[in-house]
């Protein structure tokens, strides 16, 4: 079987200034990698190159085996999906109009949105916990429930990879644990691969396989959570000590 | 989202709008027709009326149509591609640019065709100059674009200026007729027409693609957009639509703004039913807007530019005040 995502040799830039230097990556399906860096290392400019949206520095970025270049935009829209994190629509409109939108890829030129797409935009809704507010505008949504609804738009495009750039932002913690769930159900169910950045090492460690580590100078490291994810290996990534509290299987770190 | 159903049926009675103000502008004028004769006139009969309706209100009607539709198109378009919702066709600097070259030819002493042909030349070297500017180091984000446009439509302002300024008094009235918007000098009425459905045959087959643009350039380029392709499509389609009526009736302002935004304030913003029903809102608010400058003061004509901005300035402010944020 082959992998959904490989990058081979891959280099970031972002102005000039080289973040990601030599990746190789490979994510077979069903499987979760979490990202993890400072601010401004370039963990957002990686996912978006990974996601094909901005041209990799060097290097190459396969989707299920294929370039970006051999694929065109809506057949890599039905092979990945792809969190950003600033959303914002100057016009305003409403929950299923929006949640609707990741539909686009699955529907013909002239086709118009069918009982059957708005039914997935309904239960994604609701997968989110956003049930019943459809006829709600987008602009009265709080932060989180907006968050949310990208989520939601995010499940109707139906790929079978989701690239999610802090899909935790502005969740409270109830919805936090919601959504990894969520995701973590999509990899073990339906196989899905994900890959997600995040700022908690101990939810990284909790909910994903492998963990990839940006140091923001080229530098990256990449291994299983269980070896990667260490007081040493984190306070080094973050410049900050952390100390390591385990609780049978689970890890959780806290700064000294 | 509208349904397909409703979507037809609103399409359907703005239909029915555009054909009653084109109705009205046949019958009213200082010679006023009824509704049979305009009929009669229509279907070939020979009459008293024939002549003023067939030769002259009728091209009028139509190209005061077609340039209002192809200004709601054009904002509309301009509004997604900036996304902005107060983009007008002009804020790229088109107008300018085509008043440049209206305004040469008219000291000039050209002919209509003449001044038709250099308006034309003049937005066409703005549209030019704004995209070789605002795509100079490939970027090209909406803020550059925008920046760029205002800056060029400021340079064409002050070239305007300067030529209204060491103008003959004889060919001052012309020309700021012309600055005005005024369908009275439009030459021909099929060229606007030809180009208003040149435009909404190619905008509306991209229009769910649209929608995604108008939420984010990399949000629509992960759902499976072309997003480069279609912005370079946008610019072009808007800035030929907006260069097409422009030439036909100089700058005839606030259509542009107000019509899709009074649209979208009515059916929302899916832009499969926004673009056409922006056509024929535009199209219809212009004739009407045509019709009462030539009656207002008749036999004296205003031109309709002045209109369009005394009914547009309050409607706008009155959306504005209440749109939520």
């Amino acid at each position: 079987m082959s992998s959904l995502l490989e990058a081979r040799q891959l280099r970031v830039e972002i102005g000039g200034r080289c973040v990601v230097r030599a990746l190789d990556l490979t994510l077979a399906k069903g499987e979760r990698l979490a990202i993890l860096g400072c601010n401004g290392a370039g963990k957002s400019t990686l996912l978006s190159t990974l996601a094909g949206l901005r041209p990799a520095a060097d290097g190459e970025v396969l989707l299920a085996g294929e370039e970006y270049r051999q694929l065109s935009p809506r057949a890599a829209a039905l092979r990945r999906a792809w969190l950003g994190q600033h959303l914002s629509d100057p016009f305003g409109s409403g929950v299923l109009e929006t949640v609707i939108t990741g539909r686009h890829p699955h529907l013909g030129r002239w086709d118009w949105e069918s009982s059957r797409d708005a039914e997935i935009a309904r239960s994604a809704l609701a997968a989110v916990g956003l049930h019943g507010m459809e006829a709600r505008q987008v602009h009265t949504l709080s932060g989180g429930e907006r968050q949310r609804l990208n989520i939601a738009t995010l499940l109707t495009q139906a790929a079978e990879l989701y690239l999610l750039d802090e899909p935790l932002s502005h969740l409270d913690l109830n919805h936090q644990m919601a959504v990894l769930e969520l995701f973590a159900g999509a990899a073990r169910d339906c196989g899905a691969g994900i890959v997600m950045v995040l700022h908690d090492p101990g939810l990284a460690h909790r909910f994903c396989d492998r963990a990839l580590l940006i140091h923001g100078d080229g530098r990256t490291e990449m291994a299983a959570v269980d070896t990667i994810l260490t007081a040493k290996n984190l306070s080094e990534l973050y410049g900050y000590p952390l100390r390591q509290i385990e609780d049978g299987n689970r890890r959780c770190f806290i700064p000294e | 989202m509208p349904s397909r159903r409703r979507a037809f049926l609103i399409i359907a009675s703005l239909c029915l709008l555009a054909l009653a103000s084109i109705g009205l502008a046949l019958m009213v004028g200082s010679f006023k027709v009824a509704p049979a004769d305009v009929l009669a006139a229509l279907i070939g009969q020979e009459g008293g009326a024939g002549d003023i309706v067939l030769q002259l209100r009728l091209p009028r009607a139509i190209a005061g149509f077609a340039c209002g539709g192809l200004l709601a198109l054009a904002g509309a378009l301009m509004q997604v591609l900036l996304r902005n919702p107060l983009a007008d066709p002009y804020v790229l600097g088109i107008s300018g640019g085509a008043g440049v070259g209206a305004m040469f030819a008219i000291l000039l002493g050209l002919p209509t065709l003449g001044i038709d042909g250099l308006a034309f030349i003049g937005a066409l070297s703005a549209m030019v100059l704004v995209f070789g500017l605002a795509h100079g180091d490939g970027s090209w984000t909406q803020t550059r674009l925008l920046l760029t446009g205002v800056i060029v439509a400021a340079g064409c302002g002050a070239l305007i200026a300067l030529m209204l300024s060491i103008a003959p008094e004889t060919k001052l009235r012309g020309m700021l007729f012309w600055l005005m918007g005024d369908l009275g000098q439009s030459a021909q009425w099929w060229p606007p027409l030809i180009a208003l459905g040149f435009a909404l045959v190619i905008a509306t087959p991209f229009a769910r693609e649209l929608n995604l643009l108008a939420r984010g350039m990399m949000q629509a380029q992960a759902l499976g957009v072309a997003v480069n392709r279609l912005r370079y499509a946008i610019f072009l389609l808007a800035s030929l639509a907006t260069a097409a009526s422009v030439t036909t009736a100089g700058s005839i302002g606030f259509i542009g703004l107000i019509v899709p935004h009074l649209v979208r304030l009515a059916t929302g913003n899916d832009q499969r039913l926004l673009l056409p029903a922006s056509v024929l809102a535009g199209g219809s608010l212009l004739v009407l807007a045509d019709t009462l400058a030539r009656t207002l003061i008749a036999p004296q004509q205003l031109p309709v530019g002045v209109l369009t901005a005394l009914i547009g300035v309050p409607v706008f402010l009155y959306l504005l005040s209440r749109q939520p944020k």
